[in-house]
Protein backbone atom coordinates (compact mmCIF):
# COMPACT_ATOMS: atom_id res chain seq x y z
CA UNK A 1 0.00 0.00 0.00
CA UNK A 2 1.43 3.77 -0.59
CA UNK A 3 -0.60 5.79 1.49
CA UNK A 4 -0.42 8.88 0.17
CA UNK A 5 -3.59 10.74 2.29
CA UNK A 6 -0.78 12.58 4.93
CA UNK A 7 -2.73 15.29 4.78
CA UNK A 8 -6.02 13.69 6.22
CA UNK A 9 -3.91 12.05 8.74
CA UNK A 10 -0.35 10.79 9.59
CA UNK A 11 0.89 7.23 10.72
CA UNK A 12 2.42 7.38 14.26
CA UNK A 13 5.66 8.07 15.01
CA UNK A 14 7.88 5.15 16.59
CA UNK A 15 9.61 7.91 18.81
CA UNK A 16 5.40 9.03 19.74
CA UNK A 17 4.50 5.84 20.40
CA UNK A 18 7.45 4.97 22.68
CA UNK A 19 6.95 7.94 24.44
CA UNK A 20 3.21 6.99 25.09
CA UNK A 21 3.71 3.44 26.21
CA UNK A 22 4.19 4.29 30.36
CA UNK A 23 1.11 6.17 30.12
CA UNK A 24 -1.27 4.01 29.10
CA UNK A 25 0.66 0.97 30.89
CA UNK A 26 2.09 1.80 34.20
CA UNK A 27 1.85 5.53 34.66
CA UNK A 28 -2.27 6.02 34.48
CA UNK A 29 -2.20 8.95 37.56
CA UNK A 30 -4.61 11.54 37.34
CA UNK A 31 -2.26 14.82 36.25
CA UNK A 32 -4.98 16.70 39.38
CA UNK A 33 -3.88 14.28 41.72
CA UNK A 34 -2.40 15.23 44.69
CA UNK A 35 0.07 12.52 45.37
CA UNK A 36 3.34 11.36 43.43
CA UNK A 37 1.71 8.79 41.13
CA UNK A 38 0.20 11.58 40.07
CA UNK A 39 1.94 14.02 39.91
CA UNK A 40 4.30 12.30 37.57
CA UNK A 41 1.55 12.40 34.61
CA UNK A 42 1.33 16.05 35.72
CA UNK A 43 5.00 16.62 35.72
CA UNK A 44 4.78 14.93 32.10
CA UNK A 45 2.16 17.10 30.72
CA UNK A 46 4.10 20.68 32.03
CA UNK A 47 7.06 19.16 29.93
CA UNK A 48 5.20 18.26 26.98
CA UNK A 49 4.09 22.31 27.25
CA UNK A 50 7.44 23.34 27.42
CA UNK A 51 9.03 21.22 24.42
CA UNK A 52 6.11 22.51 22.73
CA UNK A 53 6.17 26.15 23.18
CA UNK A 54 10.71 25.35 22.73
CA UNK A 55 9.14 24.09 19.09
CA UNK A 56 6.56 27.22 18.42
CA UNK A 57 9.20 29.70 19.87
CA UNK A 58 6.18 30.75 22.56
CA UNK A 59 6.14 30.65 26.73
CA UNK A 60 4.47 27.36 27.97
CA UNK A 61 1.75 29.09 29.06
CA UNK A 62 1.05 30.14 26.23
CA UNK A 63 0.03 26.76 24.79
CA UNK A 64 -3.08 25.28 25.91
CA UNK A 65 -3.81 21.71 25.24
CA UNK A 66 -7.17 20.37 22.82
CA UNK A 67 -9.10 17.50 21.54
CA UNK A 68 -7.24 18.62 18.15
CA UNK A 69 -7.40 21.22 15.48
CA UNK A 70 -11.02 21.83 15.20
CA UNK A 71 -11.55 22.72 18.90
CA UNK A 72 -8.85 25.22 18.98
CA UNK A 73 -9.63 26.70 15.80
CA UNK A 74 -13.49 27.01 17.93
CA UNK A 75 -11.66 28.08 20.84
CA UNK A 76 -9.52 31.08 19.35
CA UNK A 77 -11.85 32.45 16.78
CA UNK A 78 -15.11 32.46 19.42
CA UNK A 79 -12.38 33.91 22.14
CA UNK A 80 -11.51 36.65 19.84
CA UNK A 81 -15.29 37.37 19.53
CA UNK A 82 -16.41 37.85 23.10
CA UNK A 83 -13.12 39.82 23.70
CA UNK A 84 -14.78 41.90 20.32
CA UNK A 85 -18.04 41.51 21.78
CA UNK A 86 -17.01 43.45 24.83
CA UNK A 87 -15.39 46.27 23.17
CA UNK A 88 -18.18 46.46 21.06
CA UNK A 89 -15.78 45.29 17.81
CA UNK A 90 -17.87 42.65 15.87
CA UNK A 91 -16.22 42.45 12.86
CA UNK A 92 -13.83 39.49 11.41
CA UNK A 93 -11.80 39.25 8.41
CA UNK A 94 -11.28 35.51 7.34
CA UNK A 95 -11.33 34.04 3.86
CA UNK A 96 -12.70 31.64 1.42
CA UNK A 97 -10.82 28.59 1.64
CA UNK A 98 -10.90 28.25 5.47
CA UNK A 99 -11.26 24.76 6.60
CA UNK A 100 -15.04 23.73 8.30
CA UNK A 101 -13.94 24.59 11.76
CA UNK A 102 -12.98 27.83 10.83
CA UNK A 103 -15.73 28.85 8.29
CA UNK A 104 -19.21 27.01 10.41
CA UNK A 105 -17.39 28.86 14.14
CA UNK A 106 -17.88 31.95 11.89
CA UNK A 107 -21.34 31.16 10.59
CA UNK A 108 -22.38 31.07 14.21
CA UNK A 109 -21.12 33.87 14.40
CA UNK A 110 -22.83 35.82 11.82
CA UNK A 111 -26.16 34.11 13.45
CA UNK A 112 -25.12 36.03 16.59
CA UNK A 113 -25.05 39.29 14.78
CA UNK A 114 -21.08 39.54 14.04
CA UNK A 115 -19.93 40.38 10.68
CA UNK A 116 -17.73 38.23 8.53
CA UNK A 117 -15.25 39.61 5.17
CA UNK A 118 -14.25 36.25 3.58
CA UNK A 119 -11.30 37.73 1.60
CA UNK A 120 -11.20 35.88 -2.26
CA UNK A 121 -8.21 33.88 -2.55
CA UNK A 122 -6.41 34.48 -6.30
CA UNK A 123 -6.12 31.91 -8.95
CA UNK A 124 -3.39 29.79 -6.82
CA UNK A 125 -5.21 30.52 -3.02
CA UNK A 126 -2.98 33.09 -2.41
CA UNK A 127 -4.64 35.52 0.21
CA UNK A 128 -3.14 38.70 -0.59
CA UNK A 129 -2.27 40.83 2.61
CA UNK A 130 -2.93 44.21 1.19
CA UNK A 131 -6.75 42.71 0.81
CA UNK A 132 -6.64 42.18 4.35
CA UNK A 133 -5.43 45.98 5.43
CA UNK A 134 -7.86 47.06 3.23
CA UNK A 135 -10.40 44.93 4.90
CA UNK A 136 -9.35 45.81 8.34
CA UNK A 137 -12.08 48.68 9.79
CA UNK A 138 -12.27 49.93 13.68
CA UNK A 139 -14.69 47.17 14.50
CA UNK A 140 -12.55 44.33 13.31
CA UNK A 141 -11.98 42.39 16.55
CA UNK A 142 -10.07 39.04 14.52
CA UNK A 143 -8.04 38.43 11.35
CA UNK A 144 -8.04 34.86 11.04
CA UNK A 145 -6.59 32.81 7.80
CA UNK A 146 -5.05 29.40 7.39
CA UNK A 147 -1.33 29.25 7.74
CA UNK A 148 -1.55 26.43 4.50
CA UNK A 149 -4.50 25.04 3.01
CA UNK A 150 -5.24 21.17 3.62
CA UNK A 151 -6.15 21.12 0.09
CA UNK A 152 -4.50 22.61 -2.34
CA UNK A 153 -1.64 23.15 0.31
CA UNK A 154 -1.08 26.72 -0.48
CA UNK A 155 1.16 28.62 2.15
CA UNK A 156 -0.50 32.12 3.11
CA UNK A 157 1.62 34.95 3.79
CA UNK A 158 1.21 34.82 6.86
CA UNK A 159 4.00 36.74 8.56
CA UNK A 160 3.36 39.61 6.65
CA UNK A 161 -0.93 39.29 7.36
CA UNK A 162 0.49 39.05 11.19
CA UNK A 163 2.39 42.50 10.90
CA UNK A 164 0.15 44.13 9.82
CA UNK A 165 -2.39 43.20 12.34
CA UNK A 166 -0.28 44.18 14.87
CA UNK A 167 -0.04 47.36 13.88
CA UNK A 168 -3.48 47.62 13.41
CA UNK A 169 -3.91 46.42 16.68
CA UNK A 170 -6.27 43.33 15.62
CA UNK A 171 -5.85 40.12 16.79
CA UNK A 172 -4.74 37.69 14.43
CA UNK A 173 -5.46 33.62 14.33
CA UNK A 174 -4.11 31.07 12.36
CA UNK A 175 -5.08 27.57 11.72
CA UNK A 176 -1.86 26.13 11.17
CA UNK A 177 -2.92 22.30 11.32
CA UNK A 178 -1.40 21.57 8.01
CA UNK A 179 1.80 23.74 8.88
CA UNK A 180 2.53 22.90 12.52
CA UNK A 181 5.79 20.32 12.25
CA UNK A 182 5.83 20.47 8.21
CA UNK A 183 6.82 24.66 7.54
CA UNK A 184 9.73 26.03 10.13
CA UNK A 185 7.06 28.55 12.37
CA UNK A 186 7.74 30.84 15.14
CA UNK A 187 4.89 32.34 16.54
CA UNK A 188 6.76 35.30 17.70
CA UNK A 189 8.38 36.19 14.25
CA UNK A 190 5.29 35.31 12.67
CA UNK A 191 3.22 37.88 14.81
CA UNK A 192 0.62 35.27 15.36
CA UNK A 193 -1.52 35.57 18.20
CA UNK A 194 -3.37 32.60 18.29
CA UNK A 195 -2.56 29.38 16.76
CA UNK A 196 -4.38 25.88 16.05
CA UNK A 197 -2.85 22.84 15.76
CA UNK A 198 -3.28 18.66 15.78
CA UNK A 199 -0.92 16.14 16.55
CA UNK A 200 -2.00 13.64 13.99
CA UNK A 201 -0.92 15.72 11.10
CA UNK A 202 2.62 15.58 12.54
CA UNK A 203 2.84 12.07 13.07
CA UNK A 204 1.76 12.21 16.28
CA UNK A 205 -1.51 10.54 18.05
CA UNK A 206 -5.72 11.18 16.76
CA UNK A 207 -7.59 13.27 19.33
CA UNK A 208 -5.07 15.56 20.64
CA UNK A 209 -3.82 19.29 19.75
CA UNK A 210 -3.12 22.36 21.07
CA UNK A 211 -4.00 26.11 21.02
CA UNK A 212 -0.59 28.61 20.89
CA UNK A 213 -2.81 32.43 22.74
CA UNK A 214 -0.15 34.95 22.90
CA UNK A 215 0.11 36.52 26.69
CA UNK A 216 -3.26 38.62 27.09
CA UNK A 217 -5.29 37.07 25.30
CA UNK A 218 -8.31 35.90 27.21
CA UNK A 219 -9.79 32.22 26.68
CA UNK A 220 -12.89 31.75 26.58
CA UNK A 221 -14.06 28.01 27.70
CA UNK A 222 -15.58 25.64 25.07
CA UNK A 223 -15.73 22.82 28.33
CA UNK A 224 -16.53 23.88 31.35
CA UNK A 225 -15.30 21.89 34.38
CA UNK A 226 -12.58 21.35 36.66
CA UNK A 227 -9.54 23.52 36.56
CA UNK A 228 -7.59 21.76 33.91
CA UNK A 229 -5.73 24.12 31.66
CA UNK A 230 -5.78 27.00 34.19
CA UNK A 231 -9.33 26.89 33.71
CA UNK A 232 -9.19 27.08 30.07
CA UNK A 233 -10.05 23.81 29.06
CA UNK A 234 -11.75 21.82 31.42
CA UNK A 235 -11.37 17.41 31.85
CA UNK A 236 -8.61 15.33 32.48
CA UNK A 237 -5.67 15.24 30.04
CA UNK A 238 -5.21 13.08 27.22
CA UNK A 239 -1.66 11.96 29.08
CA UNK A 240 -0.27 9.64 27.00
CA UNK A 241 -1.66 11.94 23.58
CA UNK A 242 -0.02 15.24 25.03
CA UNK A 243 3.22 13.48 25.73
CA UNK A 244 3.04 11.39 22.15
CA UNK A 245 1.93 14.89 20.46
CA UNK A 246 5.17 16.81 22.03
CA UNK A 247 7.52 13.43 21.04
CA UNK A 248 6.26 13.41 17.54
CA UNK A 249 6.82 17.20 17.53
CA UNK A 250 9.92 17.33 18.48
CA UNK A 251 10.93 14.49 16.23
CA UNK A 252 9.05 16.49 12.92
CA UNK A 253 11.30 20.01 14.26
CA UNK A 254 14.31 18.17 14.45
CA UNK A 255 14.12 16.40 11.24
CA UNK A 256 11.99 19.30 9.14
CA UNK A 257 15.05 20.57 6.79
CA UNK A 258 15.90 16.65 5.57
CA UNK A 259 12.29 15.92 5.29
CA UNK A 260 11.13 18.84 3.52
CA UNK A 261 13.62 18.65 1.25
CA UNK A 262 12.99 15.15 0.31
CA UNK A 263 9.24 15.55 -0.24
CA UNK A 264 9.80 18.85 -1.97
CA UNK A 265 11.91 16.75 -4.74
CA UNK A 266 9.29 13.63 -4.74
CA UNK A 267 6.47 15.98 -4.94
CA UNK A 268 7.67 17.86 -7.59
CA UNK A 269 9.03 14.56 -9.62
CA UNK A 270 5.50 13.64 -8.82
CA UNK A 271 3.73 17.29 -10.05
CA UNK A 272 5.71 16.73 -13.31
CA UNK A 273 4.79 13.66 -14.28
CA UNK A 274 1.03 14.17 -14.03
CA UNK A 275 0.86 17.02 -16.07
CA UNK A 276 2.04 14.83 -18.80
CA UNK A 277 -1.81 14.16 -18.54
CA UNK A 278 -3.47 15.57 -21.44
CA UNK A 279 -6.19 18.48 -20.11
CA UNK A 280 -4.99 18.39 -16.35
CA UNK A 281 -3.92 21.29 -14.27
CA UNK A 282 -1.81 21.46 -10.86
CA UNK A 283 -4.32 23.33 -8.18
CA UNK A 284 -2.53 25.65 -5.96
CA UNK A 285 0.79 27.50 -6.30
CA UNK A 286 4.23 25.89 -7.91
CA UNK A 287 5.99 27.75 -5.39
CA UNK A 288 4.43 28.60 -2.09
CA UNK A 289 3.20 24.99 -1.13
CA UNK A 290 3.77 22.51 1.10
CA UNK A 291 6.05 20.25 0.70
CA UNK A 292 3.91 17.30 0.40
CA UNK A 293 1.28 18.68 -1.38
CA UNK A 294 -0.09 17.43 -4.97
CA UNK A 295 -3.47 18.65 -6.00
CA UNK A 296 -4.50 17.94 -9.94
CA UNK A 297 -7.61 18.39 -11.48
CA UNK A 298 -8.61 15.75 -14.49
CA UNK A 299 -10.99 16.91 -16.95
CA UNK A 300 -13.78 14.44 -18.09
CA UNK A 301 -13.51 12.51 -14.81
CA UNK A 302 -15.01 12.27 -11.57
CA UNK A 303 -12.92 12.40 -8.64
CA UNK A 304 -14.49 9.25 -6.32
CA UNK A 305 -14.42 6.79 -9.33
CA UNK A 306 -10.50 7.72 -9.74
CA UNK A 307 -10.05 7.17 -5.92
CA UNK A 308 -11.83 3.71 -5.62
CA UNK A 309 -9.76 2.87 -8.82
CA UNK A 310 -6.52 3.71 -7.02
CA UNK A 311 -7.39 2.08 -4.05
CA UNK A 312 -7.50 -1.35 -6.44
CA UNK A 313 -3.69 -0.14 -7.04
CA UNK A 314 -2.80 0.31 -3.40
CA UNK A 315 -2.79 3.86 -3.39
CA UNK A 316 -4.68 5.77 -0.96
CA UNK A 317 -5.67 10.01 -1.95
CA UNK A 318 -8.06 11.82 -1.35
CA UNK A 319 -10.26 14.12 -3.36
CA UNK A 320 -12.70 17.58 -3.93
CA UNK A 321 -15.40 15.84 -5.88
CA UNK A 322 -18.70 16.65 -5.05
CA UNK A 323 -19.66 12.35 -4.74
CA UNK A 324 -16.85 12.13 -2.12
CA UNK A 325 -18.02 14.72 0.49
CA UNK A 326 -21.22 13.88 1.22
CA UNK A 327 -22.86 16.92 -0.22
CA UNK A 328 -23.28 17.64 -3.68
CA UNK A 329 -21.21 20.38 -4.32
CA UNK A 330 -17.26 19.39 -4.85
CA UNK A 331 -14.48 21.71 -3.01
CA UNK A 332 -15.48 25.45 -1.45
CA UNK A 333 -11.55 25.50 -1.86
CA UNK A 334 -11.16 24.29 -5.61
CA UNK A 335 -14.12 26.48 -6.85
CA UNK A 336 -12.53 29.63 -4.71
CA UNK A 337 -9.68 29.50 -7.11
CA UNK A 338 -11.98 29.29 -10.11
CA UNK A 339 -12.09 25.55 -11.02
CA UNK A 340 -16.13 25.75 -12.45
CA UNK A 341 -17.88 22.54 -11.60
CA UNK A 342 -17.29 19.82 -14.24
CA UNK A 343 -13.55 20.54 -13.34
CA UNK A 344 -13.48 20.63 -9.27
CA UNK A 345 -15.40 17.17 -9.65
CA UNK A 346 -12.39 15.35 -11.49
CA UNK A 347 -9.98 16.42 -8.87
CA UNK A 348 -7.30 14.78 -6.63
CA UNK A 349 -5.34 15.38 -4.11
CA UNK A 350 -2.09 13.32 -3.06
CA UNK A 351 -0.68 14.21 0.30
CA UNK A 352 2.97 11.96 0.52
CA UNK A 353 4.56 11.35 3.95
CA UNK A 354 8.51 10.50 4.25
CA UNK A 355 8.43 6.95 3.73
CA UNK A 356 7.59 7.21 -0.37
CA UNK A 357 10.37 6.32 -2.21
CA UNK A 358 11.14 7.58 -6.21
CA UNK A 359 9.79 4.14 -7.26
CA UNK A 360 6.60 4.22 -5.55
CA UNK A 361 6.15 7.85 -6.71
CA UNK A 362 6.87 6.48 -10.03
CA UNK A 363 4.55 4.06 -9.68
CA UNK A 364 1.35 6.91 -8.48
CA UNK A 365 2.49 8.45 -12.19
CA UNK A 366 1.82 5.97 -13.67
CA UNK A 367 -1.57 4.17 -11.80
CA UNK A 368 -3.04 8.08 -11.83
CA UNK A 369 -1.95 8.11 -15.70
CA UNK A 370 -4.09 4.43 -16.35
CA UNK A 371 -6.90 5.30 -14.20
CA UNK A 372 -7.69 8.92 -15.88
CA UNK A 373 -7.86 6.98 -19.04
CA UNK A 374 -9.59 4.23 -18.12
CA UNK A 375 -12.24 6.64 -17.04
CA UNK A 376 -12.13 8.95 -19.90
CA UNK A 377 -12.35 5.90 -21.76
CA UNK A 378 -16.50 5.61 -21.26
CA UNK A 379 -16.66 9.15 -20.02
CA UNK A 380 -20.08 10.94 -21.83
CA UNK A 381 -18.12 14.27 -20.95
CA UNK A 382 -14.66 13.18 -22.46
CA UNK A 383 -16.17 11.98 -25.69
CA UNK A 384 -18.01 15.58 -26.15
CA UNK A 385 -14.86 17.09 -25.32
CA UNK A 386 -12.59 15.12 -27.80
CA UNK A 387 -14.95 15.36 -30.53
CA UNK A 388 -15.46 19.34 -30.11
CA UNK A 389 -19.29 19.74 -28.65
CA UNK A 390 -17.67 20.75 -25.70
CA UNK A 391 -14.85 23.30 -25.10
CA UNK A 392 -11.83 22.06 -22.88
CA UNK A 393 -11.52 24.19 -20.06
CA UNK A 394 -8.17 23.16 -19.25
CA UNK B 1 -17.67 -2.00 6.24
CA UNK B 2 -16.81 -0.63 2.89
CA UNK B 3 -18.80 1.91 1.39
CA UNK B 4 -20.16 0.11 -1.50
CA UNK B 5 -21.32 -3.80 -1.75
CA UNK B 6 -19.36 -6.23 -3.39
CA UNK B 7 -21.75 -6.34 -6.27
CA UNK B 8 -20.91 -2.56 -6.84
CA UNK B 9 -17.45 -2.81 -6.66
CA UNK B 10 -17.80 -5.48 -9.23
CA UNK B 11 -19.68 -3.47 -11.91
CA UNK B 12 -18.04 -0.65 -11.16
CA UNK B 13 -14.51 -2.55 -11.62
CA UNK B 14 -15.86 -4.53 -14.62
CA UNK B 15 -18.92 -2.18 -15.92
CA UNK B 16 -20.78 -4.47 -18.35
CA UNK B 17 -21.85 -2.87 -21.75
CA UNK B 18 -19.71 0.01 -22.17
CA UNK B 19 -19.57 2.16 -25.02
CA UNK B 20 -21.39 4.17 -28.17
CA UNK B 21 -23.87 2.39 -30.51
CA UNK B 22 -23.61 3.64 -34.03
CA UNK B 23 -27.25 4.62 -35.39
CA UNK B 24 -28.62 3.97 -32.10
CA UNK B 25 -32.24 3.43 -32.37
CA UNK B 26 -32.74 5.88 -28.65
CA UNK B 27 -30.63 7.69 -27.12
CA UNK B 28 -31.42 9.37 -23.36
CA UNK B 29 -28.65 11.39 -22.14
CA UNK B 30 -29.58 12.52 -18.58
CA UNK B 31 -27.37 14.34 -15.57
CA UNK B 32 -27.52 15.61 -12.07
CA UNK B 33 -26.86 19.36 -12.68
CA UNK B 34 -25.99 19.81 -9.04
CA UNK B 35 -23.85 17.00 -8.28
CA UNK B 36 -21.98 16.85 -11.87
CA UNK B 37 -22.88 12.94 -12.31
CA UNK B 38 -23.65 12.42 -16.52
CA UNK B 39 -25.13 9.12 -18.04
CA UNK B 40 -25.73 8.18 -21.63
CA UNK B 41 -27.44 5.57 -22.41
CA UNK B 42 -27.81 4.07 -26.45
CA UNK B 43 -30.46 1.46 -27.52
CA UNK B 44 -30.49 -0.83 -30.52
CA UNK B 45 -34.40 -2.28 -30.65
CA UNK B 46 -36.02 -4.77 -32.15
CA UNK B 47 -39.66 -5.49 -32.91
CA UNK B 48 -40.16 -3.80 -29.54
CA UNK B 49 -37.36 -5.98 -28.11
CA UNK B 50 -33.91 -3.85 -26.72
CA UNK B 51 -31.68 -6.12 -28.82
CA UNK B 52 -28.70 -3.77 -27.41
CA UNK B 53 -27.37 -1.47 -25.14
CA UNK B 54 -24.16 0.39 -24.20
CA UNK B 55 -23.73 3.29 -21.57
CA UNK B 56 -21.05 6.06 -21.17
CA UNK B 57 -21.17 7.37 -17.32
CA UNK B 58 -19.26 10.36 -15.83
CA UNK B 59 -19.63 9.56 -12.43
CA UNK B 60 -18.83 8.16 -8.86
CA UNK B 61 -18.58 4.53 -8.27
CA UNK B 62 -22.34 4.13 -8.03
CA UNK B 63 -23.22 5.92 -10.73
CA UNK B 64 -20.80 3.79 -12.84
CA UNK B 65 -22.30 0.70 -11.41
CA UNK B 66 -25.71 1.62 -11.31
CA UNK B 67 -25.69 1.87 -15.39
CA UNK B 68 -23.98 -1.36 -15.68
CA UNK B 69 -26.67 -3.00 -13.66
CA UNK B 70 -29.24 -1.09 -15.45
CA UNK B 71 -28.05 -2.40 -19.07
CA UNK B 72 -27.87 -6.13 -17.64
CA UNK B 73 -31.36 -5.62 -16.36
CA UNK B 74 -32.93 -4.67 -19.55
CA UNK B 75 -30.91 -6.33 -22.29
CA UNK B 76 -33.11 -8.97 -24.77
CA UNK B 77 -35.73 -7.25 -22.65
CA UNK B 78 -39.10 -5.87 -24.19
CA UNK B 79 -39.31 -1.97 -24.33
CA UNK B 80 -42.49 -2.25 -21.70
CA UNK B 81 -40.34 -4.37 -19.21
CA UNK B 82 -37.35 -1.65 -19.64
CA UNK B 83 -39.87 1.51 -19.29
CA UNK B 84 -41.14 -0.28 -15.86
CA UNK B 85 -37.86 -0.45 -14.14
CA UNK B 86 -37.04 1.52 -10.92
CA UNK B 87 -34.00 2.71 -9.34
CA UNK B 88 -35.09 1.16 -6.44
CA UNK B 89 -34.81 -2.31 -9.00
CA UNK B 90 -31.38 -1.15 -10.18
CA UNK B 91 -30.32 -0.64 -6.20
CA UNK B 92 -31.41 -3.68 -5.20
CA UNK B 93 -29.81 -5.56 -8.37
CA UNK B 94 -26.45 -4.21 -6.95
CA UNK B 95 -27.31 -5.35 -3.27
CA UNK B 96 -28.24 -1.83 -1.93
CA UNK B 97 -26.61 1.43 -2.39
CA UNK B 98 -25.58 4.15 0.36
CA UNK B 99 -28.44 6.26 1.08
CA UNK B 100 -26.46 9.35 -0.25
CA UNK B 101 -26.06 7.87 -3.77
CA UNK B 102 -29.27 7.17 -4.40
CA UNK B 103 -29.55 9.14 -6.61
CA UNK B 104 -27.51 7.63 -8.50
CA UNK B 105 -29.54 4.84 -9.19
CA UNK B 106 -32.12 7.52 -10.19
CA UNK B 107 -30.27 8.42 -13.10
CA UNK B 108 -30.00 5.52 -14.24
CA UNK B 109 -33.76 4.35 -14.53
CA UNK B 110 -34.03 7.96 -16.18
CA UNK B 111 -31.21 7.55 -18.71
CA UNK B 112 -33.38 4.62 -19.95
CA UNK B 113 -36.64 6.14 -20.40
CA UNK B 114 -35.51 9.11 -21.84
CA UNK B 115 -33.54 6.82 -24.52
CA UNK B 116 -37.17 4.88 -24.42
CA UNK B 117 -38.63 8.27 -25.04
CA UNK B 118 -35.97 9.53 -28.11
CA UNK B 119 -37.17 5.81 -29.46
CA UNK B 120 -40.76 6.40 -30.06
CA UNK B 121 -39.32 10.58 -31.14
CA UNK B 122 -37.45 9.01 -33.90
CA UNK B 123 -40.37 6.62 -34.88
CA UNK B 124 -42.40 8.83 -35.07
CA UNK B 125 -40.97 11.08 -37.28
CA UNK B 126 -40.67 7.76 -39.85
Amino acid sequence: MIYADNAATTKLSRTALNAMLPFLEELYGNPSSLYAFGQKAKDAVELARENIARCMGCSPREIIFTSGGSEADNQAILSAAAIGRKRGKTHIISDTIEHHAVLHTLKKLEKEGFEVTYLPVDKNGLVRAADVAAAIKDSTCLVTIMYANNEIGTIEPIKEIGELCRKRGVLFHTDAVQAVGHLPINVENDNIDMLSASAHKFHGPKGTGFLYAKKGVALQNLIEGGAQERGKRAGTENVAGIVGMAASLSEAVENMESTSKKLTALRDRIIKGLSQISHSALNGDERMRLPSNVNFCFEGIEGESLLLLLDDKGICASSGSACTSGSLDPSHVLLSIGRVHDVAHGSLRLSIGEDITEEQADYIIKAVGEVVSHLRGFSPVWRDLISGKREFIL
Amino acid sequence: MALYSEKVMEHFRCPRNVGVIENADGIGEVGNAKCGDIMKMYLKIDNDIITDVKFETFGCGSAIASSSMATELIKGKPVSEALALTNKAVAEALDGLPEVKMHCSVLAEEAIKNAIEDYYAKRKEK
